[in-house]
């Protein structure tokens, strides 16, 4: 690891002050960023770490709405979004390990959009708005392929607001060695139609599968999308599945998902 | 009734509260006055030459002692191989060098090319950053097969193609094989790969070299199975340094599985560096490193077939197998696919003829050389894979074809066609027992469960041998063994009665502190608390050759009994002058020497306070003192066996397997404690699931390693591997080693892989899935949804 300053802001004002100098970057729960710069791959001058702001912490109820601070870790979500929003809580207490739950983030997750992370498949399988530092954006317009999104140079998550859904469930198969998502599907029910978001699978990364939506809008029934499938063109293949095998995975998830929204 | 800290007692591990509250010292922990910190550059390319290596920018960066290139090792040897094997020609092996820093060319991912001698870890990562590198990359080798083509690229330029060997055994058996195969009423076949492992053990390799100028003395501490073949190989071969001038300490070390037996450049680095830089200097492996550095295991591909007559017997095996030896040969790495791996060929098995061949290939890869079982899980996998196979397309009973062909328990000796002669065993019991525990008997109706819920429930059979406690010198000298195979200890009685005992086997996770003071406990009849085991530095201990191949209690336990009785005659000896008896009269029990058919004693602790303070001694005819060393050399290996079964669920939709149970049988001889015994076989299951289900270690066609760290490196985690229920209550005791032990260090990982495979094998069947007749390790959920829908 190359020498860096450390800094810990506790107002969001402050962090943007901090983040304007280009060479530094934000540092939330450190579970990719920390690991990526002991092996030499990142070397930033200046961490600002986001852990440390109030306003970004913990989980709220806004009437239909649970607001989630970006440097919220997995297992807060996993306890404090049960009551209202299971499917998001039963996401994150999924990820990784206790240890990376402790740690990890809502914010980093996202931001990094990691194509076999777990949280980007909810985000999108909502109608979740983005908050940042500066403006908010739209979960459709968010995510832009693998490890890439929306956000500016400089530009950070302050929450993520998610609008919640009359049923979701998330439905991960686990990569036999990391235990990210081989594919993730996450399914939730609106009164205005379903969302389904996949993760784990595509090579441009979380995508909505169009065609289950449509089906599971009018029948909201794990075989409505039997028949269904999606093409294994562009489908991850690597050591631990096929294109063919994860484009298989797609509609299995797909339908335990469905099965065990609640 | 046994004593309650004797040979078959379940004590805990004494060594284990170290380990648990922090206390252990592993190498890492050393930490020398004066340390300095070397990084190694290693190369990036499978393959490539070194047009050049510029190291004057990194030279002048902070805290840089020294860099050293090849140049600066011309006069030291290669890393040594331990064994030559002979070709089915009569001709040795080929055997490159093999340099402590890269010499013109870079041969895979992870050859060390430089190393940076700075203050700090940081600084020797910085300046290394810094050294200029001009290789060519040149087209590697990495598949084995295609190695061996014409014109393919060399791995070494001075050896006459890739092929390290190509071996048949027997040799002069082969046409009376090929004959046999021509008269069977059915032959089986099948192809397979034994997947390629990396041994991953929870330390990662550590070594410190120190110097001491006054003394021209050198001290490596590092992590080694085996301290004494270090100080032999490194001191021998590679440095030149005599045995009196070098010492190597293996403290506390955190698991091996066979990685840490090998003598490594990064050991011979340290020691040789210390001298030139005047300072210690440590080198501490990442994970990452370990990946691209360890040496390799298994990474065979086979083609088997079996011949049987008409009823069912056995006739005859032959076997075509490639086994990679990756870049470099390892120390032991020539004899794992040969000597280790063709002599269990016949398995448990009357099959009178076998003929075996194998190609040792060099590859642009990591050296690939023994982990956990050894060439022996490849035999087995083998055996148990086809045989399970045959059944299938006979359209019999596995567990009876098995059993029409066992050896019987009464044909003990047994010699085989591959030239081992099994001392005892019996199979048949084994088998009995394996199925009990399972309730085979009921397996149908668990199945018809499963099926209820969706799932595909399958049984595995398999049946293993091995050849353990490794082994009778003379022998292993005719295979090629450049060493023998005895271990030794030293007894030392102190004038109190406390003992401390020192062995030349080294423990790193066998538990020898807790098992090796039973025996000598239940030997004399003292406290096992009285006894300390020493082992892992060769300045204090005798000569010893290592702990692999379950050989530290068969070998190295013997020589701690036959030092320990010497003790004992000679404490009569004692006993009968201080009771005015005769020696043969004297009797010891419970730590109590009394003269038979009286009631005239006197207390170990008497006698040893005698043997140091002999005023009342036979000075004329004893020595005083109490302390006795015994070399052991084994006059046959040891062979234990065992059956077992594995049950699983397979999700038909995503091709996912669960293990629901797995039940060990096993024949290990006598058991001095049963419960590190246990504690062994889960470990082994552990690893060999881990073989059958996840792990795999795979390059891609440019010798770039795909599967580098734990994200895609697939370890077992502790529910994988459930339900184990272990059973060491079948047993023939050794009839050739004191104790009558077998060894149970590698069983699990030998007999594990192909009955979870079969297992799988077995529930697609079952469902109707017979098109799939193999499955190729590790079976991925991609795998065996690719399998049933192929
Ligand atoms: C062993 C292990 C197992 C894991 N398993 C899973 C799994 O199963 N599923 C899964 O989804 N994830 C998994 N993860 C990832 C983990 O859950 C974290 O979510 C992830 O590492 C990123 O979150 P973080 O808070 O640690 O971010 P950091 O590592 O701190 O940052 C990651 C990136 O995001 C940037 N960043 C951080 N916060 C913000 C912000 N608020 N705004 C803008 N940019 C920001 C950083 O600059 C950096 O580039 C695993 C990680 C580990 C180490």
């Amino acid at each position: 690891m190359h020498n860096f300053e450390f800094v810990k802001p506790s107002s969001v004002a402050d962090a943007v002050a901090a983040l304007a100098n280009g060479e530094a970057q934000p540092l939330s729960g450190g579970q990719t960023l920390i690991p990526s710069m002991k092996a030499r791959l990142n070397a930033p001058e200046v961490l600002v770490s986001l852990t440390g702001i109030a306003e970004m912490q913990g989980v709220s109820r806004d009437g239909g709405a649970l607001e989630v601070g970006a440097a919220t870790t997995h297992a807060t979500v996993a306890l404090e979004a049960a009551s209202h929003f299971p499917g998001l809580a039963g996401l994150a207490g999924q990820i990784g390990d206790p240890a990376v739950r402790a740690r990890g983030t809502i914010g980093g997750s996202i931001a990094n959009n990691d194509p076999s992370a777990c949280y980007p498949a909810a985000v999108l399988g909502t109608v979740a708005t983005i908050v940042t530092d500066r403006r908010e954006i739209a979960a459709d317009d968010f995510f832009q392929g693998m490890f890439t999104t929306a956000l500016d140079e400089g530009e950070f998550i302050t929450k993520v607001r998610f609008p919640i859904p009359e049923a979701s469930s998330y439905a991960k198969f686990l990569q036999p060695a990391s235990r990210f998502a081989l594919t993730g599907v996450f399914v939730a029910k609106y009164a205005s139609g379903v969302r389904v978001a996949v993760t784990g699978a595509s090579e441009d990364g979380v995508f909505r599968w169009a065609e289950a939506e449509a089906a599971l809008s009018s029948n909201f029934d794990a075989e409505a999308v039997a028949g269904l499938s999606v093409p294994a063109d562009g489908m991850i293949s690597d050591l631990h599945g096929t294109s063919e095998y994860r484009a298989h995975l797609v509609r299995v998830m797909t339908q335990r998902a469905v099965r065990a929204a609640s | 009734m046994p004593k309650d800290d004797g040979i078959g007692a379940s004590v805990k591990r004494r060594e284990d509260t170290r380990f648990l509250t922090g206390n252990g010292r592993y190498t890492d922990d050393i930490n020398l006055r004066g340390q300095t910190y070397v990084h190694f550059l290693r190369s990036d390319v499978a393959h490539g030459k070194i047009n050049g290596i510029d190291t004057s920018a990194a030279e002048a960066m902070p805290g840089v002692l020294k860099i050293f290139t090849s140049a600066d090792f011309e006069s030291a040897g290669g890393i040594p191989c331990g064994w030559q094997v002979t070709d089915k020609h009569g001709q040795p092996m080929q055997e490159p060098k093999h340099p402590i820093l890269a010499e013109g060319k870079v041969r895979h991912v992870g050859d060390p090319i430089a190393a940076v001698v700075a203050e700090t870890y940081e600084q020797a990562r910085d300046a290394a950053e810094a050294i200029d590198l001009d290789i060519e990359e040149l087209e590697p080798v990495v598949d084995m097969v295609k190695a061996l083509e014409d014109g393919a690229p060399k791995v070494h330029d001075d050896l006459t193609s890739n092929l390290c060997y190509d071996w048949g055994f027997v040799e002069e058996n082969k046409d009376a094989v090929n004959e046999a195969f021509g008269k069977a009423a059915h032959v089986v076949s099948l192809e397979l790969t034994n997947n390629r492992l990396v041994a991953n053990p929870m330390e990662p390799r550590v070594a410190v070299g120190d110097y001491d100028p006054w003394g021209d003395t050198h001290t490596l501490y590092t992590t080694s199975q085996n301290p004494h073949v270090i100080r032999l190989l490194m001191g021998a071969f590679v440095l030149s340094i005599p045995e009196h001038k070098l010492r190597v300490v293996a403290p506390d070390v955190g698991g091996g599985f066979g990685s840490k037996i090998y003598h490594y450049a990064e050991e011979a680095f340290c020691t040789y560096a210390a001298k030139v830089i005047k300072r210690p200097v440590k080198w501490t492996s990442t994970r990452s490193e370990a990946f691209i550095s360890d040496a390799h295991g298994r990474d065979h591909k086979t083609k088997i077939e079996l011949a049987l007559d008409a009823d069912h017997n056995f006739m005859a095996i032959r076997t075509e197998t490639y086994a990679n030896m990756g870049a470099y040969l390892s120390t032991f790495a020539p004899s794992i696919p040969t000597w280790l791996h063709g002599t269990l060929m016949a398995g448990n098995y009357k099959t009178p003829l076998i003929y075996v061949n194998v190609k040792a290939v060099f590859t642009n890869t990591v050296p690939v050389d023994a982990y956990r079982g050894a060439g022996r899980p490849e035999a087995t996998f083998q055996i148990e894979r086809l045989v399970d196979k045959a059944a299938r397309e006979l359209g019999v009973d596995p567990v009876e074809l098995r059993r029409k062909n066992f050896i019987k328990p009464e044909e003990f000796p047994y010699q085989t066609p591959v030239a081992v002669v099994y001392d005892t065993g019996n199979y048949h019991a084994t088998m009995d027992k394996m199925l009990e525990l399972a309730d085979y008997a009921n397996f149908e109706a668990r199945r018809a469960e499963s099926a209820k819920n969706g799932k595909l429930r399958g049984f595995g059979i398999a049946h293993y041998i091995e050849a353990c406690g490794i082994a009778p010198s003379n022998l292993v000298g005719q295979l090629g063994a450049r060493a023998g195979l005895y271990e030794s200890a030293s007894v030392r009685v102190n004038a109190t009665g406390s003992i401390s005992v020192y062995t030349g086997s080294h423990s790193h996770g066998q538990g020898h502190e807790t098992t090796f003071a039973q025996v000598v406990a239940d030997m004399i009849g003292v406290d096992a608390n009285s006894i300390e085991i020493h082992h892992g530095d060769t300045s204090n201990t005798p000569m010893g050759m290592g702990t692999y191949g379950s050989r530290s209690l068969a070998v190295g336990g013997s020589a701690i009994v036959r030092a320990t009785n010497k003790v004992i005659d000679k404490a009569k000896k004692i006993a009968a002058h201080l009771l005015e008896a005769a020696p043969e009269d004297i009797e010891l029990k419970d730590g109590k020497f009394s003269v038979a058919g009286t009631d005239k004693s006197v207390d170990w602790s008497g006698v040893t306070l005698a043997a140091y303070v002999p005023h009342n001694y036979p000075l004329e005819d004893l020595e005083p003192g109490l302390e006795e060393t015994a070399f052991y050399d084994p006059s046959n290996f040891t062979y234990p066996s065992g059956a077992y079964g594995c049950e699983i669920e397979l999700d038909p939709e995503t091709g996912k397997i669960d293990i629901l149970r797995f039940i060990a049988a096993d024949d290990f001889g006598n058991i001095v404690n049963p419960m590190i015994v246990e504690g062994q076989v889960h470990g082994g299951l552990a690893q060999g699931i881990g073989q059958a289900l996840l792990e795999n270690c795979v390059y891609d066609e440019n010798g770039q390693l795909l599967s580098g760290s734990y994200m895609d490196y697939a370890m077992p985690r502790a529910d994988d591997v459930r339900g184990f229920t272990v059973d060491h209550s079948c047993v023939t005791p050794c009839t050739h080693n004191p104790l009558g032990v077998k060894g149970c260090g590698e069983a699990g990982a030998i007999g594990s892989p192909p009955a979870v495979v079969n297992a799988a094998i077995d529930a697609l069947h079952r469902a109707g899935h017979t098109h799939v007749k193999h499955i190729d390790m590790p079976l991925t959920p991609s795998r065996v949804w690719a399998a049933m829908n192929g």
